[in-house]
């Protein structure tokens, strides 16, 4: 396809697609995140890098016998090896057997979590879960420091009137937000500290807070959002999740217990372990949440510096 | 009886689509495209796995015995969160080269770099 528009959209369908299988599979804790990943946030960083780079594309393959030959080759490959796997829903497959059943069976005795995909997330693998937010803060910062964009051109006052005038123009798509807005936000604290009984907690909250913040930010732009959400605030408030997650991990190890073992929390393991989960998906939410508006708000502020760049030099 | 594979072939096939794109795709925007499909199939590898007949989401419920595997889960949903920063990065470089290349084809950059050498 030549039109790069067409296959931003596309894959955002297709995100939504593999929502909807995620469901059916019953991974709902997986589709949240999914749905308002791909079909919300992804579409819309690709939409403005594609606006950036340009729209059309000049030659559509190069070399495409060979990719085509090294393609089937491994896929051929990988369907011989699939031959061996265990078949699609048997209970005997490997996976089902080494510690799945111990999560099953004792997770709930042990956390007092009824989501046993939040007690694996935040307490069995808790370690796991401190590395891959640690990940997620590290590409926030690398999206800073890539294209952060300068302050001096935000302050153009003349270049932000065009833009404007733009978003002035859906109203009722504007009012529709203003009116839904609170009811994401509402939705996404609900997500937050639902966790331990649904599905849903710190990765999903912060993802679907972010896109209420993504949404506002397209239909009132970028300036007014920046009045609302404090960029420096966002920041310090990435760091402070990741501080929070840590610093949880510290008080279990005063406590006398290993690192983010929280039955050492309070007097009560289940107890502990509730506080601890909670402080957990608190720490995780704020940094995810944090960083998705700094990564979109880098990337349209970006843009907006390109068109004033055009605008000033015509 | 092979048949009880056919979630491992869609698997293979898409992340087939998705190397495919990679390989013999000049833009940068699409390379990216190609891994997001790329990765997507190895989430639905995991979930699939995670899958056994007859069972419920993995939340606790009275009168049910059969759960789904929650560990792929937990792998899988902060993959998903993961992936999308590292492709907000990958976006950021595809921007900056375009700055400083004036083009975003894979082609195109070779030639300026050749020609400098």
């Amino acid at each position: 396809m030549k039109d790069l528009f067409a296959v931003v959209m596309l894959s955002g369908i297709y995100s939504l697609l593999s929502a909807c299988f995620f469901v059916a599979m019953n991974a709902v804790d997986v589709a949240i995140t999914e749905a308002s990943v791909g079909a919300c946030i992804s579409t819309l960083l690709m939409l403005t890098a594609i606006t950036m780079t340009g729209n059309c594309k000049k030659r559509d393959y190069h070399k495409p016998l060979t990719a085509l030959l090294v393609v089937s080759v491994t896929g051929g490959l990988l369907i011989y090896g699939t031959l061996d796997m265990p078949y699609f829903g048997s209970a005997e497959a490997p996976a089902h057997v080494h510690v799945a059943p111990r999560y099953i069976n004792d997770s709930f005795q042990e956390t007092g979590v009824v989501n046993m995909v939040t007690a694996i997330l935040a307490s069995y693998r808790a370690f796991d879960t401190l590395g891959e937010v640690v990940v997620i803060f590290t590409a926030g910062i690398g999206v800073l420091a890539l294209i952060s964009a300068s302050p001096t051109a935000r302050e153009d006052a003349t270049s932000g009137a065009a833009n404007h005038s733009m978003h002035e123009q859906h109203l009722s798509l504007r009012i529709t937000t203003k009116m839904l807005l609170p009811f994401i936000m509402l939705f996404a604290f609900y997500v937050q500290f639902h966790g331990d009984f649904g599905p849903g907690g710190g990765f999903q909250a912060g993802v679907i807070f972010s896109a209420a913040i993504v949404l506002y930010s397209m239909l009132f732009g970028l300036r007014t959002a920046r009045r609302v959400i404090n960029q420096t605030f966002t920041k310090l408030f990435a760091a402070f999740g990741i501080l929070l997650y840590g610093s949880t991990g510290l008080i279990s190890l005063q406590n006398g217990g290993r690192f983010l073992d929280y039955n050492f929390f309070l007097n009560d393991p289940i107890a502990g372990q509730h506080l601890g989960i909670l402080l957990i998906e608190l720490g995780v939410g704020c940094t995810v949440a944090s960083t998705m508006i700094i990564i979109i708000f880098s990337f349209t502020g970006r843009l907006e510096d390109l068109q004033n760049r055009k605008n000033g030099q015509a | 009886m092979l048949m009880g594979l056919y979630n491992y072939w869609i698997v293979v096939i898409l992340m087939m689509i998705g190397l495919y794109i990679v390989i013999a795709h000049g833009n940068l925007i699409k390379k990216i495209v190609g891994l997001n499909i790329f990765q997507t199939s190895v989430f639905i590898l995991y979930i699939s796995i995670a899958k056994i007949d007859g069972d419920t989401a993995p939340i606790l419920t009275e009168g049910v015995n059969h759960y789904s595997n929650p560990l792929p889960h937990v792998l899988i949903l902060t993959a998903i969160v993961v992936c999308i920063a590292t492709t907000a990065l990958g976006l950021a470089l595809a921007v900056r080269i375009k700055e400083a290349y004036g083009s975003a084809e894979e082609e195109d950059i070779q030639k300026k770099d050749n020609k400098e050498c």
